[in-house]
């Protein structure tokens, strides 16, 4: 077993879940036996191969610049008041659990 | 009203033989009727669809030219957001969530004069290859319902099978449109990463989710790509490549074309009967004068551990928005910290919960290295051996799943056995090169099975070509 029970509980931690007892049993197996499946990435070398986090790092961008310039095509000129109006306020707070017509309200905030 | 095609409903409102209101309406009964025992449907929005049907009826009245997708009655998978339609991604985290503003592949549907019926159940968070992980219900295969329609997109696919829409769209991160397509004997396209935009395709795996479309026939879904793709503002990665006449392309020849296969595709855990439709289909391209080019595809059997690796850090980073405070469902707690626990334990299903927890341990202290980063560097190698095989050959055949359709409940408890539903589609999304499932041939109990088809970035064209010639040879055939 490579995750251990503490394990599940920090990354429960670092993820905001809280989880069941029956849960975090669950995911001790669960996880377990995915990573254990997961190793197999192992047996390959890859010491020299760049990281790859997106397709557009390789596609639809400029070969010739370097860096962020590559992506040129998606940069716009600014335009006042962006591409389009922003969402009126009401609009925007109308899904919130709770509000006060201004801001978002939630619970105190108090230290854990 | 069975077996409409998009041509034919576009035909029918212009000669005056049907109003798209008639149209809207015979659909919501068929759905009253049959969704029943089916499930795809999670929210129906007639106000919505009879005024749009109502503006498309009055364009007729005048005589004037219908838009491309006029009166056509389509269906959103609920992961897309529908300007004051609810839209839940399958959770009960946004059960009651009206999104104030449209995604542009809905809105471009829309503008092109289709009638949007409603919105499609899918897994949460399109999270699954069942549709088993929807928080609502299960969607039943039209085809046998004592089986899955496949997953995420389970309601998109079953839809479009139980003609309950002409076309659908759906969601493919790993697989989500193709392995549902071929469960459902259906056809389903994941484009070209960049191709269509996601703005407002609620985010699981932003580096690998895709918007494409359902439908019965390869020109359909052609016709439907041609409105959705091209380049959007409002998503910096869609790629400013002009977007040719799809339907247009489809009459050209494929005699000469190249078509891979690669043996990695056709190995162990391949159920014989589908091998077998498979490479009766791959005949059929020969026959019309395609070159078969057998190649290899060397690191395949690595694409589910770096899929599930990259997919569900991508998506812990993603669902850390879902929290209690400005959407959704809240838990009531004493203070914040309790409140956001709360919140996110009472509104994630487990599947959902299993895949943050996975990510968030990929992305760790410690194992960022050997798990995020490794699995980067196995995608730059994935990726690699498409560009080598596209030096040789314009598509790719394959099998879409190892499987036809399996039964409700029968992986729900094992989820590594659901993970490796998707080993044949992960690898586009990875690559970000194009896919489609088109139907080739039924199992001995009458279970759809798929031919899967790659081609390079932006080749949707060609795709689609070789996909159309196969359809139609094998209609004849039959």
């Amino acid at each position: 077993m490579k995750v251990t029970e503490k394990d599940v509980a920090y990354v429960a931690d670092l993820a905001n879940l809280e989880l069941t007892e029956e849960e975090r049993a669950r995911m001790l197996r669960d996880l377990n036996s995915i990573l254990e499946y997961m190793e197999r990435l192992g047996e390959l070398e890859t010491d020299k191969v760049a990281p790859m986090a997106q397709v557009s790092d390789r596609y639809g961008v400029d070969e010739s610049r370097h860096g962020s310039d590559r992506f040129a095509y998606a940069i716009r000129e600014d335009v006042k008041g962006g591409l389009r109006e922003s969402l009126p306020h009401d609009v925007a707070v109308k899904n919130a659990p709770d509000t006060d017509g201004t801001f978002f309200e939630v619970p105190k905030v108090i230290e854990r | 009203m069975s077996e409409l095609t998009i041509d034919d409903v576009r035909s029918a409102i212009a000669g005056r033989h049907t109003t798209a209101t008639a149209l809207a309406h015979d659909f919501y009964e068929r759905i009253r009727k049959e969704d029943l025992e089916i499930g795809a449907y999670l929210t129906v929005c007639k106000d919505r669809a009879l005024a749009q049907a109502a503006r498309i009826d009055a364009m007729a009245a005048e005589g004037k030219p219908l838009p491309p997708l006029g009166g056509v009655p389509v269906a959103i998978k609920d992961v897309m957001v529908t300007n004051g339609v609810r839209t839940t991604a399958g959770s009960k985290i946004l059960e009651n969530f009206i999104p104030p503003y449209d995604c542009t592949a809905v809105a471009r549907l829309e503008a092109a004069g289709a009638v949007i019926l409603g919105k499609l159940n899918c897994d949460e968070f399109a999270m699954g290859s069942s549709n088993e992980n929807s928080a609502y219900h299960v969607v039943h295969n039209p085809r046998d319902k004592s089986r899955v329609p496949g997953g995420s997109s389970g309601g998109s696919a079953a839809a479009v099978a139980a003609e309950m829409a002409v076309a659908t769209l759906g969601s493919d991160t790993g697989g989500s449109i193709r392995q549902p397509a071929s469960f459902c004997g259906v056809v389903g396209l994941k484009p070209t990463y960049g191709r269509v935009s996601r703005y407002g395709l609620i985010a699981f795996a932003s580096s690998l989710d895709h918007i494409g479309p359902f439908a019965k026939t390869v020109k359909e879904v052609a016709l439907v790509l041609r409105i959705i793709a091209g380049r959007d503002p409002m998503d910096s990665t869609s790629a400013e490549v002009p977007v040719p006449d799809y339907v247009a392309e489809l009459e050209k020849p494929v005699k000469g074309l190249k078509v891979g296969v690669a043996k990695e595709y056709f190995g162990s855990g391949l159920d014989p009967e589908v091998g077998a439709a498979v490479e009766s289909a791959i005949q059929k391209l020969a026959g019309l004068g395609c070159e078969i080019v057998p190649l290899s595809l060397p690191h395949t059997e690595y694409a589910v551990p770096t899929y599930y690796i990259v997919a569900t850090a991508e998506a812990s980073a993603n669902l850390a928005r879902f929290d209690g405070v400005r959407y959704g469902f809240r838990a009531k707690a004493g203070n914040l910290s309790q409140m956001y626990r709360l919140t996110r334990d009472g509104g994630f299903g487990m599947e959902v919960k299993r895949r943050i927890m996975l990510g968030t341990y990929a992305l760790s202290a410690g194992y960022y290295d050997a798990y995020y980063l490794k699995a980067q560097k196995v995608r730059t190698l994935l990726t690699r051996d498409f560009d080598e095989a596209f030096k040789k050959v314009d598509v790719i055949a394959a099998p879409t799943c190892p499987t036809p359709a399996f039964k409700l409940g029968e992986k729900v408890n094992d989820p590594l056995a659901m993970y490796l539903a998707d080993i044949y589609t992960v690898t586009a999304n990875l690559a970000g090169i194009p896919g489609i499932s088109v139907p080739c041939g039924e199992n001995h109990e009458k279970l759809p099975i798929g031919l899967q088809l790659f081609a390079r970035h932006f080749d949707e064209a060609t795709l689609l070509r070789v996909a159309h010639a196969y359809e139609q040879e094998r209609s004849v055939a039959c």
